[in-house]
């Protein structure tokens, strides 16, 4: 559904040139939540701001629904009216809201249907099926300055809506929120993912973000995306960062010859209880050092750290029933525990 | 002089002003609303980028900004002589106050309008829209109460300017003062002049602040007049449900402390 390909952005500014994104080459599928995060300054604004040609990229290609952009927007710094109609079958939600504060709530979302030049009546039937859609029908005729955060991020994302978009980006679209309203926005995204069959382009530096709603993310640094998948596909890659940081783990051995093994929950397998039968199986008493499981869709996801008794030679056998599951066994990355060793690889980290 | 004699000279002196400041800001808000919209459109990284229009329209509007009005209005006797017909009375000290005028009222839309969040700008263009979508549904609209207070401040120099065209045989209450008051000393009609002037200026400052203060109203959290008289007159005692005041009253703190970031 968004296709960039070797997408690149240089500032030039008083002679210093500033690489903004490096050859970024991303693959958005139709219906899907795609998250990309990363920390600030490491691209992501840029990003998602030359996927609806809001920043021109210096070189490379941006392709939505099938149709270049990149070819459309022409050789001047002014959008032509291709790139314009383009743009409006793509919503757009912002970190700030950017709600006309001179304009009731209806208004705000009539916007985009005048830019369109739909008649009036139709217009604000749009805007009140929108505002019903997302939970505000009440507040037709109120100002943004009179609404709340998540309530001015609800007429925000009905607006990106009016267009009847196939895309929406969101750009931090709760960084501004508090945790509970964060979580009623990204469920009303999700809920829009499903019934709409919206695809979703989405940018945050929250984790909690695209754990809860992101079906594959990508992690950006320095301009370049360095990884990039489904959720449980980053799983399954060894010494994945993403993974790390969506499910972090963490536990250090209670003892010598213990042996501490990171297990990978994803996919099918998932959907036993493992360690319990591990347990029963083989007569051991396992101890959880650490971890960060979620469940999705009746599965469960996500990494934990165990600890089984004696040295690893001694435990092959519960290993291999742990594989034998399908789960990924991974031997932590723990030393005994050893003061020096311990800062050693915090400063790794 | 008796007050028979000052009232047909006060009533036609205010008038006179009245028509020079009246046409001046018309002028004013024609030539300086467009104006001070390019000043901020060809600046650098905005949407008509365009240093050469940029730098020439800047230099127009600092020149009429740098002469102080008195001597443009000298300056302009043989332009206005050649625009109206003559260089004496309101008609031809209307075309020296517009001129003064456009260029002081521009500079105030262009502050104004660089106020407005680039964000609002951004969604707009992020909708499919244009640059006239941008100047009429985004720029004019939320920079309008501060372009109203720019004009109110444009209004009440323009009093002052129209005074100072008396001076020169413009006419009006300066001329009245100056010609009267000052020359044949006649100081009660100087001063019934000066009384006028300020409650004319105070009238004025204080219909613009109400218009500002209208125009404000809706961005602010406890006004909107219109949905207050509405809910009073259907006596609708809590439209909101407990849970969403609750919430109002914590959320859009935490929304508008955070700053501008990448």
């Amino acid at each position: 559904m968004i296709t960039t390909k070797g997408l690149t952005k240089v500032y030039r500014s008083r002679g210093r040139e500033v690489t903004a994104l490096d050859g970024v080459d991303l693959h958005v599928r139709e219906g899907e939540v795609y998250g990309v995060v990363g920390q600030s300054g490491a691209g992501k604004s840029t990003l998602i701001r030359c996927v609806n040609l809001l920043e021109r990229p210096s070189s490379g290609t941006v392709t939505v629904a099938g149709q270049d952009l990149t070819a459309l927007a022409g050789r001047g710094p002014r959008a032509n009216a291709e790139l314009r109609k383009a743009r409006s079958r793509i919503g757009m939600v912002f970190q700030h809201f950017n709600l006309l504060s001179s304009r009731t709530v209806q208004s705000n979302i009539e916007l985009p249907l005048e830019i369109l030049g739909v008649s009036g009546q139709e217009r604000s039937r749009k805007a009140l099926e929108l505002l019903d859609l997302v939970g505000l029908a009440d507040k037709a005729k109120a100002y943004p300055a009179q609404l709340s955060g998540g309530q001015k991020q609800r007429v925000g994302i009905a607006r990106a809506l009016a267009g009847d978009p196939k895309v929406l980006l969101s750009d931090e679209s709760t960084s501004a929120l508090d945790p509970e309203t964060t979580r009623s926005i990204l469920q009303l995204l999700r809920d829009l993912n499903r019934q709409l069959g919206l695809t979703i382009l989405l940018i945050t530096h929250e984790m909690e973000v695209v754990k809860t709603i992101c079906d594959s993310a990508a992690l950006m640094k320095g301009g370049r995306v360095v990884e990039h998948g489904t959720v449980s596909e980053l799983l399954a890659t060894p010494g994945s960062e993403l993974a790390a940081e969506l499910f972090p783990v963490g536990g250090e051995p209670s003892g010598p010859d213990r042996t501490v093994v990171d297990v990978t929950f994803h996919g099918e397998a998932a959907t036993q209880p493992v360690i319990s039968q591990l347990s029963r199986t083989y007569n051991i008493d396992i101890s959880i050092l650490g971890a960060a499981m979620d469940t999705v869709c009746g599965k469960q996801v996500g990494r934990m750290r165990i600890e089984l008794p004696g040295r690893f030679e001694e435990n092959v056998v519960p290993i291999g029933f742990l594989r034998e599951q399908g789960l990924q066994v991974d031997v932590a990355p723990v030393n005994d525990p050893a003061p020096a060793d311990k800062s050693l690889k915090e400063g790794a980290k | 002089m008796t007050w028979s004699e000052m009232q047909p000279l006060l009533r036609d002196a205010c008038l006179d002003t009245l028509f020079m400041v009246w046409w001046s800001t018309v002028y004013a808000i024609i030539g300086g609303l467009p104006l001070g919209i390019l000043l901020v459109l060809t600046d650098r990284g905005a949407l008509l980028q365009n240093v050469v229009v940029n730098k020439v329209l800047g230099a127009i509007v600092n020149l009429g900004r740098s002469l102080p009005f008195i001597i443009l209005l000298v300056w302009l006797i043989p332009f206005s002589r050649f625009v109206v017909g003559t260089s004496i009375g309101p008609s031809a000290a209307v075309v020296a106050l517009a001129i003064g005028a456009i260029p002081f009222f521009a500079r105030l839309v262009e502050t104004a309008v660089r106020e407005v969040d680039h964000g609002l700008v951004e969604a707009a263009q992020s909708m499919g829209g244009g640059t006239w979508t941008v100047v009429l549904k985004v720029l004019l609209p939320q920079a309008l109460p501060s372009v109203v207070a720019g004009l109110t401040t444009t209004v009440i120099a323009l009093i002052g300017y129209s005074a100072m065209a008396g001076a020169v045989g413009g006419g009006g209450l300066g001329n009245l003062a100056i010609a009267y008051g000052f020359q044949r000393h006649e100081t009660g009609l100087m001063n019934i002049t000066i009384v006028l002037l300020i409650v004319i200026v105070t009238v004025v400052q204080l219909l613009g602040d109400l218009v500002v203060r209208r125009l404000a109203a809706r961005g602010s959290r406890q006004a909107a007049p219109v949905g207050l008289r509405r809910l009073r007159r259907t006596a609708v005692p809590a439209q909101r449900k407990p849970e969403a005041a609750a919430r109002s009253a914590v959320a859009p703190a935490s929304a508008e402390d955070v700053p501008d970031g990448s």
